[in-house]
């Protein structure tokens, strides 16, 4: 399909622009002024609509198809939200910032309030800061609140745990804030191995990041001696929200000894991804890092009036412009209204329902490399099919071709050839017997007709493409940049 | 009210083929004495309730005539862009891991990319990030990472927002970040010429600078380069339409927010950070890369590319922790720039500054009140006041007028000073208010 820039013609017009009511400035000297006008395409509103609807056809999405992306929690996102998030597009976030504009602001700051307190019940902590921009945007800003905790105390800490079956954001996440990774294998279970946990923890370590249930879609059991066994050298313990969805209501990271806690909005509380974002990652902490939470802070007075909070020495300063993806925050807020209590446990019990439904069927077929009931996602491995020359990869591209987006692959990194499954909880049981009929079928054609498996998927705009290629020509941009 | 499917038959049918009596029971591993201990939330209601309840909220929001920016900015957006990014097969996408199934997401973001060099003037830009104060601090580090040195010069006439950002993300690296006061809301050049030095990794300014200024920051760029330093400017994306660009003034990193291309104001979010480089420092940029490619028929296609520079890959290693960008925003954008073309962003742009330049005319004639500095400025400019900026606006406010950002909070000593932004949407007629309100409550 032809670019947007190649179906530029000179001279056409879009959008007609509000009238020119006042008088023309006189120009800007030369010195100031660019060259010459930036290269944007030259297309009738028909043109662009056309272009864009195209590309929307080439695309898949949760409203299309089945979309099991492991980690990722592709649940439906209800249309009343889009709704509910634009009656709040026009509001100005300067407006609460000016002397006397709070006011101005109150329905908006309400629901920047009222999120955080729902996330302090769900997630059992002591305040929610709804500031960070998405789920590692969280990671990032929760480690400096450590750090913080650690310089006011005097601490000397260089490391930070993580478990080999992390996401790679949360090793990331801690080296930006400047620590040292200590990276802790998984035992035969699928945990986190204690022994070496034990021994890798000491007085220099800050921190233990650990995702629950876990990248495997396992729970540990022993998550509260694994955050007793920190806070004994006085490392806090981050909890990585991305699988929140399979506890809700059965488990609160606050309980079990949790400091600091993420939440992804965009998995667990039912707002799009946006073909990848905006996400909205907001943290939770305990009552010893409060003081180091971003600014501004909403804050509730006796009167019911909302208000920001600037004037806190102790905190880390702003990690986002304002205060969070606030459209975001907006949809997720009307999500937990809807679901409420019995909802949001109704949620995660029929994820993970979901999960090991697709889990059983799939058993026999695929090697399951911890054979244990699950949570909200399953792993298996393409090991079996790798005999034929089959990877995960061809069973993924394969799905394309049935009408399914494939499962995440090659992920978790200590699963070779991982293909990880999460339904979700708004899959039906038809759905999910049509996909697991679609990985059967695979697993038959990597013995039988290994070739097919190779060739897919034929019913995409285009085949397979060659990554090597872009990677090593590096062309990022339409000629003439 | 939930979204799930289940009947109470298959939920059993479910149940009988995994082989337990209940759904409780696949949740066995966790132990009874790690259970919630509390769950006290609301019960759930209709989607006619909800909505009923974020319109009341909206209700307690009060709009006003906006003369604020700050960073975010009150643009026209054509109603083709709401259509547009509503397609349901772009927002309920995620991150285009499969190519061939999100061919739409991957050329658009080709497209984007494209947009962004051509606005900045440089040769690479990624697929977006957060927000323009994150992508400050992202090129900050990047300037870090590719000079191996450990200084960072740090403009006092940026974004204060967006310096709060770059000081918290480089709290807690060895990393020295000098802050250098504004003079007349312009850089000290002098004061620059002075501090730049072979430690220093990266000089970081903005223009048009907070408050307005238009600036050229070539000699800058020459100066850092001279001594082995990166020059990174933030722009504002609008006035890209007629502004020297980043590329042409020799800087080595443009970021900037792209609220202005698309995105409603959305009381701060969500808007998108685009970060656009120097060719050379392509495996240096962080988050998502989009290139082109072709299938085995050889046909064009788009793939996420050099995706080794990320954290999926190198984990600890990786050039930024981003994962989840602001893709939908980036489309929004790039929607927006389509719609508008190469002569509507150059007439935008002359729009929002002569509204501007007949404000700074209409204000200043009152008794008073002068512009803070003789330099050029685009859409917004600084008003020395005769009274506290603040109480001003405060009094302004009551009148349903957003008069400006009084600088005070952010600049201490400049409590006089207010920043005023005018774009497009202000008629003369609202500008003509702003001045009589302004005039009034300073004079009656």
């Amino acid at each position: 399909m032809e670019l947007i820039y190649e179906k530029s013609v000179d001279g056409r017009a879009g959008v007609r622009l509000p009238a020119g009511d006042v008088p023309a400035a006189s120009p800007l000297p030369a010195g100031f002024l660019r060259g010459e006008p930036a290269g944007l395409p030259e297309l009738s509103e028909l043109d662009v609509v056309r272009h864009f609807t195209q590309l929307s056809r080439r695309n898949i999405g949760v409203d299309t198809t089945f979309y099991p992306l492991g980690s990722c929690t592709m649940k439906y996102n209800a249309k009343a939200l889009e709704e509910g998030a634009r009656l709040f597009t026009p509001f100005h976030p300067m407006v609460p910032l000016l002397p006397g504009g709070e006011k101005f602001s109150q329905g908006a700051l309400a629901i920047l309030h009222r999120m955080g307190k729902l996330l302090e019940e769900i997630t059992g902590m002591d305040a929610v800061t709804c500031q960070p921009l998405a789920g590692a945007h969280g990671e990032v800003t929760g480690i400096m609140l450590i750090a913080a905790y650690h310089k006011a105390k005097g601490n000397r800490k260089r490391y930070v745990i993580v478990p080999d079956s992390s996401h790679g954001t949360n090793p990331s996440s801690a080296a930006m804030v400047g620590y040292e990774i200590v990276t802790v294998p998984t035992d035969a279970c699928g945990d986190m191995d204690r022994e070496k946990y034990k021994a890798a923890l000491s007085g220099e370590v800050a921190a233990v990041m650990m995702t629950c249930p876990n990248t495997l879609g396992l729970f540990n059991p022993h998550i509260k001696e694994i955050c007793a066994l920190a806070h004994a050298v006085d490392a806090l313990v981050y909890y990585d929200g991305a699988n929140l969805n399979a506890i809700l209501g059965k488990l609160r990271p606050g309980d079990v000894g949790f400091d600091v806690v993420h939440v992804n909005l965009h998995k667990t509380f039912g707002t799009p991804h946006g073909s990848g974002g905006p996400g909205s990652g907001p943290v939770g902490v305990k009552q010893a890092l409060v003081p180091y939470l971003p600014v501004p802070r909403v804050v509730e007075g006796g009167d019911g009036r909302f208000s920001l909070d600037s004037d806190r020495p102790l905190s880390i300063g702003r990690t986002a412009n304002f205060f969070g993806n606030f459209g975001v925050i907006a949809r997720a807020y009307g999500y937990t209204l809807m679901l409420g209590k019995e909802g949001l446990i109704d949620a995660g019990e029929l994820a993970v329902l979901n999960a090991n439904y697709v889990l059983a069927r799939l058993k026999d077929l695929y090697d399951l490399p911890y054979d244990q009931t699950c949570m909200h996602e399953c792993v298996f491995s393409a090991s079996r099919q790798l005999r034929h020359d089959i990877r995960a990869i061809d069973i993924a591209k394969f799905l394309i071709d049935k009408g399914f987006h494939p499962p995440t692959v090659y992920f978790p990194l200590i699963v070779k050839e991982a293909i990880m499954i999460e339904p979700t909880e708004t899959e039906s049981k038809a759905t999910l017997d049509a996909f697991i009929e679609a990985m059967r079928e695979a697993a038959v054609l990597a013995e039988k007709d290994p070739a097919a498996l190779k060739r897919a998927p034929v019913t995409t705009p285009i085949s397979r493409p060659d990554e090597t290629k872009a990677a090593r020509e590096q062309k990022v941009c339409h000629f003439g940049c | 009210m939930g979204f799930t499917p289940h009947t109470r038959e298959e939920i059993r049918e479910m149940l009988a083929a995994i082989g337990v009596g209940s759904v409780g029971d696949l949740f066995h591993s966790i132990p009874q004495a790690l259970r919630a201990r509390s769950f006290d939330l609301p019960p759930g209601m209709s989607e006619f309730e909800m909505m009923t309840r974020l319109q009341e909220l909206a209700g307690r929001n009060a709009d006003v005539v906006p003369f604020v920016g700050g960073g975010f900015y009150d643009h026209i957006i054509p109603a083709a862009v709401d259509h547009l990014a509503g397609r349901s097969e772009f927002y309920t996408a995620y991150t285009p891991y499969q190519p061939e199934c999100s061919q739409g997401t991957l050329q658009a973001l080709f497209e984007y990319q494209t947009a962004i060099c051509r606005l900045t003037g440089l040769a690479s830009s990624n697929a977006s990030l957060y927000d323009g104060g994150t992508a400050l601090a992202e090129a900050a580090l990047m300037a870090l990472r590719i000079t191996g040195r450990s200084r960072i010069l740090l403009d006092g006439a940026v974004n204060p927002f967006s310096r709060s950002i770059v000081r918290t993300y480089l709290a807690n690296l060895p990393v020295e970040v000098v802050e250098l006061p504004p003079v007349c809301g312009e850089s000290d050049r002098s004061r620059f010429s002075r501090e730049i030095d072979d430690r220093t990794a990266a000089v970081l300014v903005q223009n048009p600078t907070f408050f307005g200024c238009v600036a050229d920051y070539g000699d800058l760029a020459g100066q850092a380069h001279r001594c082995g330093a990166l020059l990174v400017s933030s722009v504002y994306a609008v006035s890209l339409g007629l502004l020297k660009t980043p590329g042409e003034m020799g800087a080595d990193i443009a970021v900037g927010d792209g609220q202005s291309l698309g995105n409603p104001l959305s009381f701060g979010g969500p808007s998108f950070g685009f970060l656009a480089a120097g060719k050379q420092y392509i495996r240096n940029v962080p988050g998502r890369i989009v290139g082109e490619t072709v299938d085995r028929e050889g046909r064009r296609g788009f793939v996420l590319t050099l995706q080794a520079r990320e954290q999926h890959i190198k984990r600890q290693k990786a050039t930024s922790n981003i994962c989840s960008n602001q893709s939908l925003c980036a489309l929004r954008g790039l929607i927006f720039l389509s719609c508008l073309g190469r002569r509507g962003l150059t007439d935008l742009a002359m729009r929002n500054r002569d509204k501007a330049e007949y404000a700074k005319g209409v204000l200043t004639a009152i008794r008073g009140v002068t512009a803070l500095s003789g330099a050029p400025t685009f859409n917004e400019f600084t008003l020395c006041l005769p009274r506290p900026a603040g109480e001003v606006v405060s009094s302004l406010l009551k009148r349903g007028i957003a008069a400006g950002v009084p600088l005070g909070p952010y600049y201490p000593g400049a409590e006089h000073g207010l920043l005023v932004t005018v774009t497009e949407k202000r008629s003369r007629d609202q500008i003509d208010l702003l001045a009589r309100e302004l005039e009034t409550a300073l004079w009656n």
